[in-house]
């Protein structure tokens, strides 16, 4: 029969321990712990406003990140973000290789979780294998409806720590509870459940490999002087199997063990060469060095270098001279470059938020018609008027218009009832009409600007406008 | 990368890319050879996934056109019922609000900020698709059409009589239309009277002048005979008339001499139309108070 697809080997993981393991421990108990508590941690921010530290309020239409508030207008706060998040990315790769991959993605991170899980249930890489390979035994049945049963719970909560961002968490914890919860939330739940289940129990590496974008242009970000993993070939070929008491003379210090290869996340060959599968994760690292000390040989047969460090090795045993230590360049052209970027747009966010005004003000001048001829001959022009109140009272607001000498001006409420001064409700926009009028005869187009005073506070927020006449 | 054979069979025959180790398609274009790489699994299984959707899909969803029309699906989904099904929702939506706007007064809506806005918004639409076409988009008018912008009414300025207006129209077919009807003075005062009328309606405006002339003079006269009658002593206009006021700035047809000379030969009689049998009661009150809202509403 004509076979369709290429077979795709199932991949597994085997245990190691050491520096790198123990980071990636490490990276996944903070990670997911900041995942599943920040919803939780509480920020008091007075009456009528949310107390949940993280809130993204869809429904109000605010973002709340501890003492700072966004408004949908300055949702640039968001995107000044996502350039951070992206350039930060960019710029830890181009120091570090793939760090981001090997320790921080939620990819590994949840697929090392599921992959805890299997060992725990199933036992190490060959306990899984032989199990998967062996018939359908009861103990096979439990261990198999355990492990799956035990990652949609993860899944499950995956997707109910994802909701919480986007309600008051001990609310919707209640309703969750009671079974009493929004329809799109639990679709949020189910999705993300099934898709925790899928990604970190089935797809796997097969993300990395095939769908992820970050990992085919991470290569854009790479030069010789990347942090990547690497095998010392100059050290350990010629390869080849070792007994205990021979003579390490005339070969290489790789013993041909494959520890390297069956502790691979990915399922490749590190010794290899750099390949667009390898996530950096440094679990060969640790196992290559469990075996290095096991032969009583030095370690960092498979490091973290660069590729500048391992030519100018070869090059020395080449020369027979005595390989210098690796060196970092951590200055280079394009980590000016990123940092730069990094600096610039956080600048420009922290200036957005520190000078980020209580008080907007919009105005919206008329346009059908420009301006209006009364009976008397005055001219009125007309003006929407909109009124962000970010502060979390109520506030009166008085209008001034400077610039034009005028003859009257109305300021028109709800009902189109004229009002003394603009009443916002806190946390709120007020809208509002000012009709101005003012004498016929002079220049066509006069600038105008609009002052707004806070009647509690005094502090002005101002906006530019026109005056038109015929 | 595994030197394996990657290929869809392992038939001695086929030949086998040796740099890579897939099999070729056999094809040979000067040398060149095409390698025959097999799908990735997970492509072809969204590919399948994709097959069963349609099938799916053409049984759920109108699918199969056939001679005489087409397959309707399980569930008689249509985009006509689905449209009318939105509609439906933002109807309900609107309700609320319309029972109040229904049974409240003009007086009590402009009290009541949210239906108030929601009846503005309500006439603002009705105002565009109805009115815009004569009074403009903005109702900032144009020749022979009044700015409803501004404080000068023919009819009256009050949501009541905009409201009356907008039921009768003027000169419409409604039984208790506007209908007064301004002469054609052309055929009752000559030539140069009509040019001395002129010149004391533009002064009208601007108050008694400090040294009239003599057309001044004589105009004054004419208008006290032939005019006053309906437009007012001294051009204050007449509203249940429908006579314009004629002593401020606004000009229904054009405030130069010539514009005026004009009217009061031919005369001048605007037509709307009566808006009774073409919109219902509650949007006739929308768009009075939306025409109100504009700026010179009284």
């Amino acid at each position: 029969m004509v076979q369709l697809f290429a077979k795709d080997e199932k991949i597994y993981p085997q245990r190691t321990h050491g520096l790198f393991r123990t980071l990636k421990w490490t990276a996944m108990v903070v990670l997911l712990g900041i995942y599943y508590a920040a919803p939780w941690l509480r920020y008091d921010r007075g009456p009528h406003v949310p107390d949940q530290a993280i809130l993204i309020d869809l429904v109000g239409q605010r973002g709340y990140f501890f003492g700072i508030e966004i408004w949908p207008q300055e949702v640039y706060l968001l995107v000044g973000l996502l350039i951070l998040a992206a350039i930060g990315l960019f710029f830890a790769t181009s120091l570090l290789g793939r760090v981001w991959c090997g320790y921080a993605c939620p990819q590994t991170v949840w697929t090392d979780l599921f992959v805890l899980v299997e060992h725990l249930i199933q036992g190490d890489r060959n306990a899984r294998r032989k199990l998967d390979a062996a018939p359908w035994t009861l103990e096979k049945i439990w261990k198999k409806l355990l492990t799956h049963a035990i990652w949609l719970l993860i899944g499950l909560a995956t997707g109910g720590a994802w909701v919480f961002y986007f309600n008051d968490a001990p609310t919707l914890l209640d309703g969750i509870l009671h079974l009493d919860l929004p329809g799109l939330t639990l679709v949020w739940i189910i999705a993300l459940t099934l898709s925790t289940y899928f990604m970190a129990g089935y797809a796997r590496e097969n993300i990395c490999k095939f769908a992820c974008p970050y990992a085919r242009f991470q290569s854009a970000m790479f030069d010789r002087d990347t942090l990547i993993i690497s095998y010392a070939g100059e050290r350990g070929e010629p390869r080849g199997k070792h007994k205990i008491g021979t003579s390490w003379e005339g070969r290489g210090h790789c013993i041909d063990c494959t520890a390297c290869v069956v502790v691979c996340p990915m399922g490749i060959d590190i010794r290899n060469g750099l390949q667009y599968e390898c996530i950096s994760c440094g679990l060969c690292v640790d196992a290559c060095n469990n075996v290095m000390e096991k032969m009583k040989l030095p370690r960092g047969l498979i490091h973290y270098d660069t590729e500048n460090n391992q030519h100018r090795r070869a090059d020395e045993i080449a020369r027979q001279a005595v390989p210098t230590r690796g060196r970092m360049k951590w200055i280079r052209p394009r980590t000016v470059f990123y940092a730069a970027i990094l600096f610039l747009v956080g600048g420009l966010m922290l200036g957005a938020i520190v000078l980020r005004t209580e008080t907007e003000l919009n105005i919206i001048h008329n346009r059908s018609p420009l301006y209006v001829r009364l009976s008397d001959g005055t001219i009125r022009n007309n003006y929407q008027i909109k009124v962000l109140n970010k502060t979390h009272s109520d506030r009166d607001y008085a209008v001034k218009i400077d610039g034009l000498t005028t003859r009257r001006v109305e300021l028109l409420g709800a009902g189109d009832v004229a009002v003394p001064s603009l009443r916002v409700p806190a946390n709120s926009v007020g809208e509002f009409r000012v009709q101005v009028m003012a004498e016929p005869n002079a220049s066509a187009r006069v600038p105008v600007h609009f002052i707004l005073t806070d009647r509690t506070t005094g502090k002005a927020a101002s906006h530019d406008s026109y005056f038109i006449r015929p | 990368m595994s030197k394996k054979t990657k290929g869809n069979n392992s038939d001695p025959n086929v030949e086998v890319d040796p740099i890579s180790g897939t099999e070729t398609t056999g094809h040979d274009w000067d040398g060149l050879k095409e390698l025959d790489t097999p799908a990735p699994r997970w492509w072809l299984t969204v590919w399948m996934i994709t097959i069963v959707f349609a099938i799916g899909y053409w049984v759920v969803y109108p699918a199969w056109p056939s001679i005489s029309g087409h397959t309707r699906g399980l569930f008689g989904w249509t985009q006509y019922t689905k449209l009318k099904a939105e509609q439906k929702e933002i109807t309900d939506r609107q309700g609320a609000y319309l029972a109040r706007f229904h049974s409240e007064s003009f007086d009590q809506v402009r009290a009541d900020p949210a239906v108030y806005e929601f009846a503005r918004a309500g006439g603002a639409v009705v105002f565009k698709e109805n009115c815009a076409a004569c009074h403009g988009s903005g109702g900032e008018g144009r020749k022979g059409y009044p700015n409803l912008n501004d404080d000068d009414w023919l009819f009256g300025g009050k949501v009541d009589t905009i409201y009356h207006t907008i039921q009768v129209g003027s000169r419409s077919t409604d039984p208790d239309t506007h209908t007064t009807q301004m002469p054609k003075f052309g055929a009752i005062l000559k030539r140069d009277e009509i040019q001395d009328v002129a010149t004391y309606v533009l002064q009208l405006s601007h108050g008694t002048p400090a040294n009239p002339g003599a057309s001044w003079v004589r105009g004054q006269a004419l208008f006290a005979t032939n005019c006053v009658s309906c437009h007012g002593e001294g051009g204050v206009g007449n509203r249940d008339l429908g006579a314009p006021r004629l002593n401020d700035a606004i000009w229904l047809y054009g405030g130069r001499r010539a514009d005026v000379v004009e009217t009061i030969t031919n005369a001048r009689a605007g037509v709307m139309p009566t808006w009774k049998h073409r919109l219902s009661d509650d949007n006739q009150r929308m768009v009075a108070l939306y025409v109100h809202s504009l700026g010179g509403g009284e």
